[in-house]
């Protein structure tokens, strides 16, 4: 996994999905879980375009970790502070309880240990906030079933053997990772294809196949 | 450079050895009984003086002020022709008009360091007691006093918060000292190849160049200056030692390779048959001619002496604790001097502190002088990184 691969795939999430803002849907989904005026840690923060958001509209103190040289230089020179780093490793250099939020966007499928990367994020932020693209999506579920190979869509442009996406899961995965970690699911919302919310009455199982991807707002059980 | 070549001058011969000590091609600010610099050595230095540059205009809020911190041969020529060498000055890639450290727009101020030799009180400026050249009877200077005097030459330029202190290598060190000890007048700080603390084997080499030079006869036990001597190999050797650690070992095969020095074949003789060999002595030949060896000394055991996190129960975030300085480092990728790892240190140590702080490794083949050269993309962090510090002030 090479620092361009995950930018170039955050690029195209981006065009995947933009409000009429012009802001991609889940950013402003995670902006609008966080609380104004907090301590946030975005980690694999891009161009720093989730940072600036929450710097403009929430007053948030917010920092940002990304493997790019490019996204940290365009970063900085926004004026934000964004560390050159990988999330797989240098998490564990941040104290505990250092921020009120740890942010991951679109980036947890692309870590080599997902679980680590959780159990951390929780460990620095009293609250996480993870947004993913959700594998048991409908179409990429009937894209397997049908063409019998790896699914790829504009959103998943790669090919199986030729991807920062090395840990891909699904809604309910995802829900049983959580579990695992011993963490409070505070709020969750899956997006449709057309970057809509999931209507929020429904089992998970019914998000599974409609959510193109997902958003969950995590807390310590403690 | 052969022994006695000197002995014919007229007393004081020293005079014109020295060159620029006491009377520099620069501005000079004078402290005098009235404004004594404590040393960590103990006691107090005074009178002293503090030999600087400036580049561009101060703004009427004094808000625009960049202070250059130089690395440890450098001095205050930063972006003007060297008064000795004649060839530019040592940071012209980032500071001039236009430049990522714009001096259209900012007020860049460069001082030679305590304990140097381009004018600011080191070992080869007079001493008011004697007369005579220090030599070695200046005490032993710190990083710390270095950014203390500093301090006062802000203070003499009527400047109460600088916009940012940047400056690489033991430049690095002075701006982590700056924001140390003087956070609130720090808005911007950005510490270039650098480290919180000299490396056991960063002490090893500069120990290799310190005995090289005391090494040689004609230092005459620091006493040179006044015996009119010049320990011309020993610093040469110090400085082709030191030479080497600047340089990758890719840049050096790079630019040398194996290839002979205007010769066909080998001379079977210890003469300089390799392009690398004849280099490396020609760096040295060329330092001697602008650099003091005391001053050689004495700046080179302020590095070593730097281990900021010491001062603060041995712990880095303790010296940057409530900062509201916001932090750019920035670290090379074949720098084997101060390594990346050095720089992730002081970030670490930054974040544990809550200070606002930006990092980027730049991926460069051209070692730790990486930083004095062409970098395209560390030239485009640095002017992303002082624009937003200038907007955040409101200067223009």
């Amino acid at each position: 996994m090479s620092p361009r691969d995950i930018a170039i795939h955050d690029l195209t999430m981006k065009e995947a999905a933009r409000a009429a803002s012009g802001k991609r849907v889940d950013l402003l989904l995670i902006a609008d879980m966080v609380a104004p005026g907090s301590r946030v840690l975005d980690v694999g923060s891009g161009d720093g375009e989730l940072l600036e958001l929450l710097a403009t509209t929430r007053g948030c103190d917010a920092r940002g970790i990304e493997l790019s040289r490019e996204g940290v230089n365009a970063g900085v020179a926004r004026g934000l502070a964004i560390i050159q780093g990988d999330a797989d490793l240098d998490l564990a250099d941040y104290p505990d309880g250092a921020f009120d939020y740890v942010i991951l966007s679109q980036t947890i499928q692309a870590t080599r240990r997902p679980k680590w990367v959780l159990e951390q994020m929780l460990r620095v932020g009293r609250r996480a906030i993870v947004s993913f693209p959700n594998f048991g999506f409908w179409r990429l579920r009937l894209d397997l079933l049908v063409n019998g190979r790896m699914p790829s869509s504009d959103n998943l442009p790669y090919s199986w053997h030729d991807t920062p996406n090395i840990h891909f899961c699904t809604i309910r995965d995802f829900v049983d990772l959580v579990g695992e970690v011993d963490a409070k699911i505070e709020r969750a919302t899956a997006l449709n294809a057309s970057g809509h919310p999931v209507r929020v009455n429904l089992p998970w199982a019914v998000w599974n196949l409609l959510g193109e991807q997902a958003v969950f707002l995590l807390s310590r059980k403690d | 450079m052969a022994e006695g070549d000197t002995t014919t001058l007229e007393r004081p011969f020293y005079e014109a050895a020295r060159g620029e000590a006491d009377h520099p091609h620069s501005l000079v600010a004078r402290f005098g009984a009235d404004a004594p610099l404590p040393l960590d050595a103990g006691g107090m230095l005074s009178p002293f003086q503090i030999a600087y540059q400036t580049y561009g205009t101060l703004n009427a809020a004094r808000s625009n002020a960049i202070l250059l911190c130089h690395a440890l041969s450098g001095d205050q020529h930063a972006a003007n022709v060297h008064p000795v060498t004649g060839k530019p000055g040592w940071w012209e890639t980032l500071v001039g008009p236009g430049k990522p450290i714009d001096t259209d727009r900012f007020f860049v101020i460069a001082s030679n360091v305590l304990g140097g030799c381009l004018g600011t009180t080191g070992p080869s400026s007079t001493n008011p007691a004697t007369g005579r050249p220090y030599g070695l009877d200046l005490p032993v200077v710190t990083i710390r006093d270095m950014v203390r005097a500093q301090s006062m030459l802000v203070d003499h330029l009527g400047i109460q918060r600088l916009l940012a202190v940047v400056g690489g290598s033991m430049g690095g060190m002075q701006v982590l000292q700056w924001a140390a000890s003087y956070p609130e007048r720090v808005f911007a700080a950005m510490p270039i190849a650098t480290a919180a603390r000299h490396s056991a084997q960063n002490i090893a080499f500069h120990e290799v160049g310190r005995q090289a030079v005391m090494a040689d006869p004609d230092w005459r036990a620091g006493r040179y200056l006044v015996e009119g001597t010049s320990p011309r190999r020993g610093l040469a050797v110090a400085r082709m030692a030191a030479h080497i650690t600047y340089m990758s070992d890719s840049s050096l095969h790079r630019k040398f390779g194996r290839r002979l020095q205007d010769r066909d074949g080998h001379t079977f003789s210890f003469d300089a048959d390799f392009q690398v060999e004849s280099y490396l002595r020609h760096q040295g030949e060329a330092f001697v001619d602008r650099f003091d060896a005391n001053s050689y000394l004495y700046v080179t055991r302020a590095m070593d002496y730097f281990d900021l996190a010491a001062d603060y129960g041995g712990v880095l975030a303790h010296a940057f604790k409530g900062s509201r300085t916001r932090f750019c480092l920035v670290s090379f990728t074949s720098d084997w001097l101060f390594t990346t790892a050095d720089s992730r240190a002081v970030v670490h140590a930054l974040n544990a502190a809550g200070a606002q702080v930006s990092f980027a490794e730049i991926d460069s083949d051209k070692g730790h002088d990486a930083f004095l050269l062409e970098e395209p993309e560390f030239s485009a962090i640095t002017r992303g990184f002082i624009d937003a510090a200038a907007r955040a002030v409101g200067v223009a």
